[in-house]
């Protein structure tokens, strides 16, 4: 009898611990396998690939002086095809310093600010998306690979809750589409389950390379929802989430997108 | 600043066709765009691009406001001598660009 009751609090246990984890999608799979081949091919050559503009831009970037101080990142950094290895997987985190969430592009401006005493570049800028790309290169096929612990489980509930309200005039929720729905058609475009493993990426609606941030405004304007800043409270703690959900599917920085 | 890659192989063999790419970053504004102020944004694309192999032309384009932002171009030489490709290019604002790659051929 009291086995039997050990069991049965296990398995309730076992229940409640599995409800507290969101939904994902599974399988989990990348955008790139709903874009058409066209898309796809571009990404594969990295000759082709326009993204690849952008990093040939941030490695060149990477060794410029900047600032008053006169250091490069290679200055500190050194080779980012080694050091910079795997970094751009585990972002955002929550950073030592000032104990808030950071993601690449807050993290290059907070080395610009500090350690090279430069303007921050601003956000989607050419210069900031050059090298976040290139960083984010590093980390090609990696899987993503983000922790949620204690310092960052506040940022982590607010990203979930706002992939599961909805809003807006379209009054939709991130999870009406890419949860219930991916795999069919918004006029012509297949919908993907959204995750943010390619970004930065280049986008033939955009013709030029955008952040993830710059795609997350794109669908709250999508469903008439106030849009966020880039850069904001709201936008990286979303990305957080977003990174958690997207774990284990591997990296693609520099993406291309339709 | 202009950013561009071009892709020449090392090397080649005489005779031998060699595939050339290039792809410049350039935004290949069309002049029929408006920006939030409701103002023109002028046209400005990359409308001349040569290539010279060994200080003879060998290929021109000129493109204009059809041609997508940042226009990647593939086309052919015959290898005759060792030498320099290079490539270079012209926008509407007279911005130049330019790159090359040398290319050693064999008998």
């Amino acid at each position: 009898m009291m086995r039997r009751f050990q069991l049965l609090l296990l398995t309730l246990a076992s229940i409640s611990a599995f409800a507290a984890q969101p939904f994902r999608p599974d399988p989990l799979k990348s955008g790139l396998e709903f874009s058409g081949a066209e898309v796809r091919a571009l990404y594969q050559d990295d000759f082709s690939s326009p993204a690849m503009l952008w990093t040939t831009r941030g490695e060149k970037l990477w060794n410029e002086p900047a600032g008053t101080s006169q250091k490069s990142c290679a200055s500190c950094h050194q080779d980012a095809r080694t050091r910079m290895k795997g970094v751009s997987a585990k972002y955002p985190k929550v950073d030592r310093g000032t104990a808030q969430l950071t993601n690449i592009e807050g993290r290059v401006n907070q080395c610009r600010t500090q350690n090279q005493q430069a303007e921050p570049l601003r956000y989607d800028s050419d210069e900031l998306l050059a090298l976040t790309a290139y960083v984010g290169l590093q980390s090609r096929g990696q899987a993503v690979n983000v922790t949620i612990d204690a310092q960052n489980r506040r940022n982590f509930e607010r990203g979930r809750d706002m992939f599961f309200t909805r809003m807006g005039q379209m009054n939709l929720a991130c999870t009406h589409c890419h949860d219930r729905n991916f795999g069919r058609k918004l006029l012509n475009d297949t919908v993907s389950q959204g995750h943010s493993n390619p970004y930065p990426a280049y986008r033939l609606e955009w013709q030029t390379m955008g952040s993830l941030h710059r795609r997350l405004r794109a669908c709250f304007f999508g469903v008439r929802a106030e849009m966020p800043a880039s850069g904001s409270q709201d936008l990286l703690d979303l990305e957080l989430f977003l990174a958690w959900r997207a774990q284990g599917l591997k990296v693609e920085t520099p993406g291309v997108r339709k | 600043m202009t950013v561009a890659r071009i892709l020449v192989p090392p090397t080649a063999k005489r005779g031998e066709l060699v595939e050339l790419r290039i792809a410049i970053q350039h935004p290949m504004e069309t002049g029929f765009r408006m920006d939030n102020n409701g103002k023109v944004i002028p046209k400005n694309t990359v409308h001349t691009l040569l290539c010279r192999y060994n200080g003879s032309e060998v290929f021109r384009a000129e493109m204009g406001s059809g041609i997508a932002a940042n226009p990647y171009l593939q086309f052919y030489i015959i290898a005759q001598d060792s030498g320099n490709i290079e490539f270079s290019w012209v926008d509407d604002r007279g911005e130049k660009g330019a790159a090359s790659s040398p290319i050693t051929v064999t008998a």
